[in-house]
């Protein structure tokens, strides 16, 4: 069943949800934010900053204090992200990147914190109305003219279609009834096809993952290719922290001076010390450090995860490396011939 | 601009086939109509991928930290801000003269593709300049608009055409002026506004911030070879922002470091994933040096001593902070 209603009354739409995170505008920049109607919604943005995942996989989230109270310690545990919540306006890519992550946090032993956001949230998506140059998630199987969610949209004009795809998506349908109007299931035909036409015109459209996947180990890692491919990398951690995907986190322990807060935060491969141990670092160069990051995405996580790779093709690394040295050049050099 | 460039290739060739140097640091082409990527080439054969052109904006000098411990001579293409940030890092003894040719090239400025898809140029698939305006293909349609809309920021601020450190230079045989806007402008405006206003800007823009470094490991000013926010012995050291007070910490003790030091590259803002205007606490540091101990331009002399490196009898007094700083 599909649904319709005016774009003038999303707004209305989003504050009978409760809490409700989506793309907002903040000192010019569009990330995903808790919304209210004092908010700048941006729907028309195609892609966040950041991604979707911050939702479910914070940058930072304390895991446990422990307070010195005499010559007790008292450990107190953060409270549970147990409230529900309407993620509005993922993408296909988004959509696809939470399956990879699920992956890896859903998997026993799960993860508490994702999990109990996974459950809490209900996730809106909306079809891609503008695909860009950077976006190449076709090449990773991904319809961004028909996103995965518990509810999809497409926006067409003065008009955004809403179609719900699971149980979740039903009910919050329901809960968003007074304000949906039934339409034909094929009332989204002409957005649909309207985003295809451009996804057949992306420069990047004849990217393909041939060459790549859980089978080619050694032969990509040892490809003579990785030495020049990360000269220019700068080691920072811009790409790792606007993917959709990347996974990598550290625990520290932070002294409040009263005590201790001990916190998970996003690591990035891309870092020295990342992954150190006693008795150093077992990625000593840059060299070794951009290999990891590609490696992981295109290779070890499709060994593990039935080929799944582990890169959407949102494109936010080829927007965002500060010297251009994204994913696709690595896709394109290492691709066919690796040696 | 294609004759500068053949030039630019000439000279390398003629360069690599003397034996003066035997590497080129420059930039290569990638997959889309703007992302260049630095990129050292090896013997003369392999220049074809050698670009430059209006997007190469990434400041090289950085890379010949590294470039000069090696063997041999490295032939570096420096636009001229390129060489501020090269003579600063030769006065802080972080590059091997020996070790560079410096060939000087001429610069028309830079495009911030960020700007032209803030135009709504979304979906961009080349770009065209005929010298003052701008055509942009995009996926969506053409569109134009004045070069100078589209410009780096630190390009309308443009330090000049002149190279502050070369061996040999190209020349611009129709040189570009660029508009030269008070960069200090938006300093004013800040100083201008009330404490609370002041501190509401600086809060919304830092609490974008994601602590990827992006800003930090651009910088040829920030060379140390570990930072102390890498370093977990410091008490300081921080992956995330545990609270938003954390990332105004690193950002003001970042532009401290620099201060004196910083040429105003403007590589911080260009790198900055959140877009985050950092060059502004920069600037805000240059304009106070400039008020305090005459003015003065990190990198224009290598030689020169920094005004917060020596000190004269003329030097303002610390107690200037307690009665609000410079004026």
């Amino acid at each position: 069943m599909m649904y319709k209603l005016a774009m003038s009354r999303v707004s209305d739409l989003l504050a009978s949800f409760g809490k409700v995170i989506a793309p907002i505008e903040r000192a010019e920049q569009v990330n995903f934010g808790a919304w209210s109607p004092e908010e700048t919604l941006r729907l028309d943005v195609l892609k966040t900053v950041n991604s979707a995942k911050d939702a479910f996989f914070p940058q930072s989230e304390d895991i446990v204090h422990f307070k010195m109270e005499g010559k007790n310690i008292a450990i107190g545990m953060p409270e549970k992200p147990d409230e529900p919540f309407v993620l509005f306006g993922a993408r296909a890519c988004d959509m696809r990147a939470l399956d990879v992550l699920d992956r890896v946090f859903l998997s026993e032993p799960a993860d508490p914190g994702y999990a109990a956001r996974r459950k809490n949230g209900t996730i809106v998506s909306i079809a891609c109305a503008r695909p860009a140059e950077t976006c190449f998630c076709h090449a990773y199987g991904i319809d961004a003219a028909a996103p995965q969610g518990d509810v999809a949209c497409w926006i067409d004009g003065d008009t955004l279609y809403w179609q719900p795809q699971s149980e979740k998506g039903q009910a919050l349908t329901e809960t968003a009834k007074p304000f949906l109007e039934e339409c034909p299931d094929t009332a989204a035909d002409a957005a649909k096809q309207a985003i295809r036409e451009i996804l057949d015109r992306l420069p990047l459209k004849d990217l393909t993952l041939d060459g790549w996947g859980g089978d080619v180990l050694m032969e990509k890692f040892n490809s003579e290719k990785w030495a020049d491919l990360s000269r220019a990398c700068l080691g920072c951690g811009a790409c790792t922290f606007v993917c959709p995907t990347c996974q990598c986190y550290d625990i520290r322990d932070f002294d409040t001076g009263h005590g201790i807060q001990r916190y998970r935060c996003w690591d990035s491969c891309m870092y020295k010390d990342f992954t150190m141990m006693a008795s150093g670092t077992p990625r000593p160069t840059q060299l070794e450090r951009y290999r990891q990051r590609f490696m992981h995405k295109l290779v070890y996580f499709p060994a593990n995860n039935d080929g799944m790779f582990s890169c959407v093709g949102c494109g936010r690394c080829v927007a965002k490396c500060p010297v251009s040295s994204h994913i696709v050049k690595v896709i394109k050099a290492l691709g066919g011939d690796a040696k | 601009m294609q004759a500068i460039v053949d030039q630019i290739k000439a000279k390398a060739q003629e360069l690599l086939a003397a034996g003066t140097v035997d590497r080129v640091l420059g930039w290569e082409a990638g997959e889309l109509a703007y992302d260049r990527t630095p990129a050292v080439f090896g013997p003369a054969e392999a220049l074809d991928g050698l670009k430059y052109d209006l997007f190469c904006a990434a400041n090289l000098s950085k890379y010949l930290i590294a470039e000069t411990k090696k063997e041999g001579k490295v032939l570096a293409l420096l636009k001229p801000c390129d060489t501020y940030s090269f003579n600063q890092l030769l006065h802080e003894h972080r590059i091997r003269r020996e070790g560079v040719y410096v060939l000087g090239i001429p610069c028309r400025g830079k495009i911030d593709v960020r700007k032209l898809a803030a135009m709504g140029m979304e979906g961009i698939t080349g770009v065209e300049d005929d010298g003052t305006t701008l055509t942009v293909h995009t996926l969506y349609g053409d569109h134009t608009c004045s070069r100078e809309e589209a410009l780096l920021e630190r390009c309308l601020c443009c330090k000049g055409k002149e190279h502050k450190a070369f061996d040999e230079v190209i020349a611009d045989p129709e040189p570009y002026t660029e508009p030269d806007r008070d960069r200090f402008s938006m300093v004013s405006k800040l100083e201008a506004m009330a404490p609370q206003e002041r501190f509401a800007f600086w809060q919304g823009e830092l609490s974008k911030c994601i602590r990827c470094n992006a800003c930090r490991n651009v910088c040829p000013a920030c060379s140390c070879l570990n930072c102390v926010f890498d370093n977990p012995a410091s008490g300081v050291s921080g992956k995330a922002n545990v609270d938003p007070f954390e990332e105004q910490l690193f950002h003001i003790i970042r532009a401290f470091h620099v201060a004196g030091r910083c040429t105003d590259c403007g590589e911080c803002s260009r790198v900055c994933p959140q877009g985050i205007p950092l060059h502004l606490l920069n600037r805000k540091f240059i304009q106070d040096i400039n008020r305090f101990y005459g003015e003065y331009q990190a990198g224009a002399d290598p030689d020169a001593r920094g005004p917060l490196t020596s000190y004269t009898t003329g030097d303002v007094e610390p107690s200037v902070v307690s009665k609000g700083g410079a004026k």
